[in-house]
Parts: structure tokens; C-alpha cells; sequence
């Protein structure tokens, strides 16, 4: 198998791409590509990874322009014809160095859309009972399973536009409170994702869908968000 | 808690962007902004009725040509992806949904479609 040309984003946001040739082998990922060059060609390299088995989101780059987990990212599927492959940090973070990005401001957002549960029993109270094939239950397991990799808020484009803009991910959070019977705090979570930077900004363009390496669907979240704060505020309750 | 509102550091760019999902916003945000653009000569060509209905009949009259048929025609298809594209995203935001995103694309635009070849034929 021919080799790889690799084009991989060095230094900060005022950095560029480094080529470097790697060995092509079968069933490789991305992340394999990036840990050849760190092991083999050039060990200052910085980048992020932890489970290299697509559950812990920390491996998140973009590939041909493309946010995606590179763990889980066969080249096979995303090599273009020349055999090039163009790998650089996520989008619309902050870069710390390489392919590493600060995710502070990702994480940030969950907690000023209100993405803490708020419950009203204690461990000294019974289980509560939700029945499984309730509707919301399922829209909540529809959209639970996060990894917190920032694929969506780097695909989206509403995040660059307005940069306060909560994002898909911590919006798909506060949809999975709101519909959790358990929660008592529905109302300051609609509360603080109604505005400018709430799920009213979304364009819609359903990015964070078509990237979520978990097939989550943000923007089902998004507006079923603005339907319930539509109730909400007919209802006086805002 | 300090809020990191930060510039974004790299953009996307279209590599990113091809998908059904963003071709509906780009064709419902480019029709919105023509439409728009129109509007002052729509405003315009009305107030011909100001000065008589000669001025408009003459008026009406000039710009019954083939170009102006074509561009009234482009207008027909950019008000049909407008609308389409708009009760795309009504179903989008008030109907419970998850898997058929691009089912409802594809109805819009061949709703548009149809529109489009029902106004050419008539013409």
C-alpha cells in the first residue's frame, strides 16, 4: 500500500500545516495516522486521546474539513484521491497547541444553559418510577448519549456566527432535563435557553445531526426546547 | 463561573457544509434575500398607479417581453422555494420528528419544483 500524505496543523491559531509521509495499513484510523506521526516522525506533536474506542470524546479533530472522532474514523473512508489527508484541530475553540483545542469554552456553555439536574428526593427516598416507553422517555434516550466530543459545536455554524451562542450539545443536555420527570428545575432551564444565545438562534442547519458520531439528533432537541418554551410562556409561566 | 466568549479560533469552511441540511438553509436564506431585494421594484412598479392608470397600463405593458417573463417566472420559483422551505422548517420547529429531515428537503423542494413547471407551462 502506498504511503499517506499527511498534512497535520502545528502551533496556535496563528500556526500552519506540516507534511509528513506515513506507512497506508489496513483498518487504519486517523488516530492511528496522528500517533505514527507522534511516535515515529516528530514526538513534540501535541493531541488529545484517552479510550481510542469511541466512548470518551476526547480524540475529536478535523479531518478534510470535517469534524470527527478520529478513533472511530477509518481512513479508508475519508482519504481523498490523491491519498491526502488533512487533519486539524476542531473548529470554533481556542487552539492550545497542535491538534489539542481548549474545550473550556464548550464545557462552559453546558453550565450556562443550566445543564445541572435538579432533583427533589434524597438517597433516603425510594427509586423514582419512569416507565420505559414513555414519551419522554424515549426522547430522552434518543438524545442521552453524549460523549462530550464538541463535533456538533465545531460543525455548527450559528456557534461561529454568534460566539455566545450555547451550541447543540448543551442544548441536547437541558431537552434530556426537560423531559426528565425526576427534574424540578424545568422552568430556569427553559429560562436559560431562551434569548440571543439560546435555542431560538438555531439556523436550523441541522450540522450537528449530520456529524454527531453517536447519531443524536441536537436539533430534535433544539425544537422540542422552543416548543416548550412556546407552552411556557402562552401559559404565563416565563 | 467565568464564560469563555472567545473569537472562533478556525471556521468552517464548505467541506464542512455538504449536507441536505445546510443546502435548505442556503437555498431558503438566498431566495429570503433576492425576495427582498425585489421588493422595492415591486413597490415601485405599483406606484406607476399614483400618476393614472395610464402610467401603469403603459408600464405593464412595457414590460411585457420575454426577459421580463423569464424573470417573473425566477420569481414565481424563488417565492415557491421561499415558502416550501419555510413550512420545512414550521414542520421542522412544531411537528414531532427525528429520522425523515431529508424526506421533508426533498417534498420542499420538489414542492418548489412543480411550482416552478406549473407557473413556466402557464405562461
Amino acid at each position: 500500500m502506498s504511503d499517506l500524505h499527511v498534512r497535520i496543523w502545528r502551533g496556535d491559531a496563528e500556526g500552519g500545516f506540516s507534511a509528513y509521509q506515513v506507512p497506508r495499513q489496513e483498518s487504519q484510523t486517523v488516530l492511528d495516522v496522528v500517533t505514527y506521526v507522534q511516535r515515529q516522525l516528530d514526538a513534540t506533536l501535541a493531541y488529545r486521546f484517552a479510550c481510542r474506542v469511541g466512548m470518551c470524546g476526547s480524540c475529536a479533530m478535523t479531518v478534510n474539513g470535517v469534524a470527527r472522532w478520529t478513533c472511530r474514523t477509518h481512513v479508508s473512508k475519508v482519504i481523498d484521491d490523491q491519498g491526502a489527508l488533512e487533519i486539524a484541530p476542531l473548529n470554533h475553540l481556542p487552539i492550545v497547541r497542535d491538534l489539542v483545542t481548549d474545550m473550556a469554552p464548550f464545557f462552559d456553555q453546558w453550565a450556562a444553559a443550566s445543564g445541572q439536574f435538579s432533583g427533589a428526593k434524597t438517597r433516603h427516598d425510594d427509586f423514582a418510577t419512569v416507565p420505559p416507553d414513555s414519551p419522554a422517555r424515549r426522547a430522552i434516550d434518543a438524545a442521552i448519549e453524549c460523549i462530550g466530543c464538541g463535533v456538533c459545536y465545531a460543525s455548527c455554524d450559528t456557534v461561529a456566527w454568534n460566539p455566545a451562542y450555547l451550541g447543540p450539545a448543551a442544548l441536547n443536555r437541558v431537552w434530556t432535563l426537560v423531559q426528565d420527570a425526576r427534574d424540578t428545575a424545568t422552568l430556569d432551564h427553559l429560562r436559560a435557553v431562551s434569548g440571543d444565545a439560546g435555542c431560538q438562534a438555531c439556523h436550523t442547519h441541522v450540522s450537528c445531526a449530520e456529524r454527531c458520531p453517536k447519531n443524536i439528533s441536537p436539533t430534535v432537541g433544539i425544537a422540542g426546547l422552543k416548543r416548550a418554551l412556546t407552552k411556557a410562556t402562552l401559559k404565563g409561566q416565563l | 463561573m467565568t464564560r469563555h466568549i472567545h473569537r472562533p479560533s478556525r471556521m468552517n469552511d464548505a467541506r464542512s457544509r455538504q449536507h441536505a441540511g445546510w443546502w435548505a438553509f442556503a437555498l431558503h436564506r438566498i431566495s429570503g434575500v433576492a425576495l427582498a431585494l425585489f421588493l422595492p421594484l415591486h413597490f415601485w412598479a405599483l406606484s406607476q398607479s399614483l400618476q393614472g392608470p395610464d402610467a401603469l397600463e403603459h408600464f405593464l405593458r412595457w414590460t411585457d417581453r420575454p426577459l421580463f417573463k423569464f424573470a417573473e417566472w425566477g420569481l414565481v420559483c424563488l417565492l415557491a422555494l421561499h415558502m416550501t422551505g419555510g413550512l420545512r422548517v414550521l414542520a421542522l420547529e412544531f411537528l414531532p420528528w427525528r429520522d425523515w429531515q431529508k424526506t421533508l428537503l426533498a417534498c420542499s423542494v420538489g414542492a418548489a419544483f412543480v411550482v416552478g413547471c406549473a407557473f413556466a407551462l402557464a405562461l
